[in-house]
């Protein structure tokens, strides 16, 4: 019966677990991310996912023509700063932000609509032990050119 | 012994259970499949690209709500409020389907309404939006201080903006972090519908040829497949299955228009700090294929919001 119940307990712990994990990651992307916006408006979508060091996630978004955009990408304190690539449909790479000084926001306009692929990328870290673990969040803005 | 059993039988299924929750952490995760790349890569492009691994998470987004009434406003459309979705539907929604589509429906009748200064229809839409979340179970999407802060900045819609921007935040991350990314994908199927029925109405078809809101409609055929791409990663949901066959015909419409785009040549604007990705697009859209898109798009809407 104890053995159940702690079976019992261990399971809300893995579920409470996640949960908090998640619950953190939006905090961390309305904290951290969402000011770099600036002036521009946040366009309302939720991007944000926990990673590894080494791993990657990538974005499809349709850019639109008049108008103008900033895109804020954070990661979490313990991981290495997060590199991100813009690719166009031809994937050709338009923006690289290991080229820019490892800028965390990008301000861009678009002369004609264009679909875009972005790749975010911890990393991987020196050490051989476990791999750090956080929140990587992306967020648009956007404003009429 | 019989103690024993029945830890023996829990441990997988706790195994079992804790691998879903973690792997629940990473809801929509969709791996890409590399050798299903075509790679054509060339010159310094090639080394950055080579090191791009396969993905761990995959985001498919569409124009949000307020997107889609910034462009239709920027293409200098009048506002129309017999096109929104009758706030008295909103008694009809008890289904977790029609509240999650009709969320982002309310939405982007709120973000229209919103940027045309209709302060009643603010008001209004932001209540049945509430509804609409609060039927999902969706915690403090729209708190009573959001509506009030509403109220109290009615004529300011750059306030306006942020409340719209943050409630709509505060419901889409609340549905992927509780692992409901199948509602969370209806609310923005929702919301990018609502954005392409309100464009086609919109259009006169007297002046079809100069009016700058066809060029935005076409836009739009840039994110079918990444609606498809996004209910795609719930299939085996019936609602969502159902709601793919319907984004099948828009697509099937889209499909008609060729759209041709000059390779993308970005240039660095140093006054302004800005990238511009110069290119230039020709597309065919006749009147024909307009109206078969309207026609179509007017169909799916009203078994939404019926």
């Amino acid at each position: 019966m104890k053995v159940n119940r702690f079976i019992l307990i261990l399971v809300a712990l893995v579920f409470i677990a996640g949960t908090t994990a998640n619950a953190q990651c939006k905090a961390f992307a309305k904290k951290t991310c969402l000011p770099e916006l600036g002036s521009y408006t946040h366009d309302g979508n939720y991007h944000a996912t926990i990673l590894s060091e080494g791993e990657e996630a990538e974005l499809y978004k349709t850019f639109f023509s008049d108008m103008e955009y900033r895109m804020s990408v954070c990661s979490a304190e313990n991981l290495p700063p997060v590199e991100f690539l813009v690719l166009d449909a031809d994937r050709n790479i338009l923006y690289s932000s290991k080229d820019n000084n490892n800028s965390c926001t990008w301000d861009f306009k678009l002369q004609a609509s264009q679909q875009l692929r972005v790749v975010l990328k911890i990393p991987s870290g020196q050490n051989t032990g476990i791999p750090a673990q956080g929140c990587v969040s992306v967020m648009f803005g956007f404003r009429i050119d | 012994m019989k103690r024993l059993l029945n830890i023996s039988n829990s441990i997988p299924a706790v195994v079992l259970f804790a691998a879903i929750m973690l792997a629940g952490c990473r809801s929509g995760v969709k791996k890409a499949g590399k050798d299903t790349d075509t790679l054509s890569v060339t010159g310094a492009n090639a080394a950055i690209y080579e090191n791009i691994k396969q993905a761990e998470k995959i985001f498919y987004t569409l124009p949000s709500p307020l997107e889609s009434a910034m462009l239709i406003k920027s293409a200098g459309a009048l506002f129309d409020d017999n096109l929104l979705n009758p706030i008295e539907n909103a008694r009809n929604y008890n289904t977790n389907r029609s509240m999650a589509l009709n969320l982002g429906i309310y939405t982007t009748d709120l973000s229209f309404a919103s940027l045309y200064d209709q302060t009643q229809l603010i008001i209004n839409y932001m209540n049945v939006a509430k509804q609409m979340a609060d039927g999902l179970g969706i915690l403090d999407a729209i708190s009573e201080e959001d509506i009030a802060k509403l109220e109290e900045n009615i004529h300011n819609t750059e306030v306006i903006m942020d409340i719209i921007s943050q409630t709509y935040l505060n419901s889409n991350s609340y549905l992927e972090d509780n692992g409901q990314p199948a509602i969370a994908a209806m609310v923005l199927a929702g919301g990018w519908l609502e954005g392409l029925y309100i464009s086609t109405q919109l259009v006169d078809m007297k002046d079809f040829n100069s009016n700058k809101l066809v060029g935005r409609i076409i836009d739009q055929k840039l994110s079918v497949d990444i609606l498809i791409g996004l209910l795609s990663g719930s299939k085996g949901h019936p609602a969502i299955d159902d709601l793919i066959g319907q984004v099948e015909k828009v697509k099937t419409v889209f499909d008609k228009i060729t759209l041709k785009t000059s390779p993308v040549r970005p240039e660095y604007d140093q006054a302004s700090n800005t990238t511009v990705l110069k290119s230039e697009v020709s597309a065919d859209f006749s009147p024909e294929v307009f109206r078969e898109l309207s026609e179509t798009v007017a169909g799916i809407r009203s078994t939404l919001i019926k």
